[in-house]
């Protein structure tokens, strides 16, 4: 195998996007997204079986449309790279039989990669990768979740995670009760802008002192979403794009005041993004302001990598075969709670 | 020489040619797909000691079957025929089930029935074999309580019920090649899955005020 400049092919499914990737050591070659959103729009959520008959039916195609992206033949390539976990269990299944069965095909070793750890991965194919160690904090419809990652390939710690629902779960359910469509993340931004973000003030979860002992940078977003939904009942006008505004504030406000005390807590100057929620030019906006203040050093990778894609499982399985990791055993499974300390589970020895 | 899959059940993989079995692998673990699927290909090969490239179509069983397990076999069918750019040749897991029996010495009408979980079976009924020696399926593949079959019209007092745990890639490779040599229908890209995916609308969020 090519160790100091691996092409690899990554294999993405873990939640509504069939994601396949091509990269060369940290190139990036093909990212190639089909997504089932639109099929989950009228239930106003995943819903796992449909994102899993999704998947099946959109592999080949995107691994063909890669392949002619990228511009090579798939016997070229050096291995098999796929999400493992965390995500859902149906989903991630068709993406572990697609990648082992190329694997056993193509006669190349398959690396299974965490997702999470795949999020921060993206960013090495940004041609100027971030210093380790950084603090990530990867939000989406799937996961909130705060890491340290001192190692990408060896030693990345859980610092929180939501204890409830996710960011943009939240953004999808405050779209539900607006009266906006699926997915809510576009539409509450679409709601809120021109809007006063401080005229409604939504609480912020897990900061009061006695939540920050034992949930110092752990979120949730339950209470806030039912601090939103008892104002739209109870106001007899509802300003829907105050109450937009106001939510995503709550919601920006809450993730970067405890990604930052995580950058500062540590001695840790650096902060990264990933996740869909990144799509949110609140966020983003906001997150350069407090960052600049602080003088934390940001970094977003591309958005077309910052949402799930193959790329990052790709990149993140590219920089494991170039510091020297072996493939995984072919007996791996999905994990649908996979921790975030598991970077590559199964590792043959 | 056609590479079989089978995940309908448990997972099945063989290797046939020319009406003959070269390599049979199998695991029964209902829910153990993703992890033997990779394992049950190789041993396959390795058994007859043939590269991939050796494989000139692969055969896939489309069920009726639980959903997710069912989907890990197709996908790596799927996988396998793009990445040596073969045919890909599906057929029913029950008609293979079918061919199995018949071929052991049971005639006439046959009901084949599989487990669907919440007290439900897959079934399809049979009629024997046609000229090509494939299974003449009369009924089904369908879902049903297991006293609610629908019974064939003919022959029902001989009836064979059928009650199979599992499904032999070997003879879905066998299936496949009669159907392929004899120009007989092979099915389309949609898996057998017979229930819609489990989602129900609900009227709205739900109020937190009184
Ligand atoms: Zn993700």
């Amino acid at each position: 195998m090519n160790r100091k400049d691996p092409l690899v092919l990554g294999i993405e499914t873990s939640c509504d996007e069939t994601g396949i990737g091509i990269v060369r050591g940290d190139r990036l070659l093909a990212n190639v997204i089909a997504s089932s959103m639109e099929e989950h729009a009228r239930y106003g959520g995943v819903v796992p079986e449909i994102a899993a008959r999704a998947h099946l039916e959109a592999l080949t195609p995107s691994l063909s449309q890669a392949l002619s992206e990228a511009k090579i033949e798939l016997s070229e390539i050096d291995a098999v790279a796929v999400t493992s976990g965390p995500g859902l269990a149906g989903a991630l299944m068709v993406g572990i039989g697609a990648a082992k069965a190329l694997a056993v095909a193509l006669a190349k070793p398959v690396y299974a990669v965490n997702h999470l750890v795949g999020h921060i991965g993206a960013d090495v194919l940004s041609g100027d990768p971030i210093e380790f160690p950084t603090v990530a904090l990867l939000v989406s419809g799937g996961h909130t979740s705060l890491l340290l990652v001192r190692d990408l390939v060896s030693d990345v710690e859980l610092l929180g995670e939501t204890i409830d629902d996710a960011a943009g779960e939240a953004f999808d359910k405050i779209a539900r009760i607006l009266g906006l469509p699926y997915p809510g993340g576009p539409q509450i931004d679409l709601a809120a802008s021109g809007s006063d973000p401080n005229k409604i003030r939504f609480p912020r979860g897990l900061s009061l002192p006695k939540d920050l002992e034992k949930h110092r940078y752990d979120f949730s977003f339950s209470g806030l979403k039912t601090a939103v939904a008892r104002h739209v009942e109870t106001a007899e006008t509802p300003d829907v794009g105050a109450i937009a505004a106001g939510f995503r504030e709550a919601v920006v406000d809450v993730l970067l005041t405890k990604a930052l005390a995580a950058c500062r807590d540590l001695e840790v100057p650096r902060l990264l993004l990933g996740g869909g929620v990144v799509a949110n030019a609140r966020l983003r906006g906001e997150a350069e302001l407090r960052c600049a203040k602080e003088k934390v050093e940001l970094r977003i990778p591309p958005l077309s990598l910052c949402t799930d894609n193959g790329a990052m499982i790709a990149a993140l399985a590219a920089q494991l075969i170039m510091a020297g990791f072996e493939p995984s055993n072919l007996s791996f499974g999905a994990d649908s709670t996979l921790p975030v300390t598991e970077i590559q589970p199964d590792r043959a020895d | 020489m056609i590479l079989a899959i089978d995940s309908s059940i448990g997972t099945s993989v063989a290797l046939v040619a020319d009406g003959a079995v070269l390599a049979e692998a199998e695991s029964m673990d209902s829910r153990g797909h993703a992890e033997w699927i990779g394992l049950l290909i190789r041993s396959c090969l390795t058994e007859v000691a043939v590269e991939p490239e050796a494989v000139t179509e692969v055969a896939v069983g489309m069920g009726p079957g639980p959903f997710t397990g069912l989907r890990v076999g197709i996908a790596a069918a799927n996988a396998f025929a793009f990445s040596q750019g073969i045919p890909l040749l599906r057929a029913s897991s029950h008609d293979a089930i079918a061919l199995d029996t018949y071929s052991n010495g049971v005639s006439g009408p046959l009901l084949v029935t599989t487990e669907a979980r919440r007290r439900e079976r897959y079934w399809s009924s049979y009629q024997g074999l046609s000229a090509i020696g494939a299974p003449i399926r009369v009924g089904g593949p369908g879902l049903a309580k297991p006293g609610e079959i629908p019974l064939p019209e003919e022959g029902a007092e001989i009836l064979r019920t059928l009650e199979a745990d599992r499904v032999s890639a070997a003879w879905l490779g066998l299936l496949a090649e009669r159907l392929q040599s004899g120009r007989g229908e092979l099915l389309g890209p949609e898996p057998l899955y017979l229930r819609s995916p489990d989602v129900t609308l609900s009227a709205g969020p739900k109020r937190v005020t009184r």
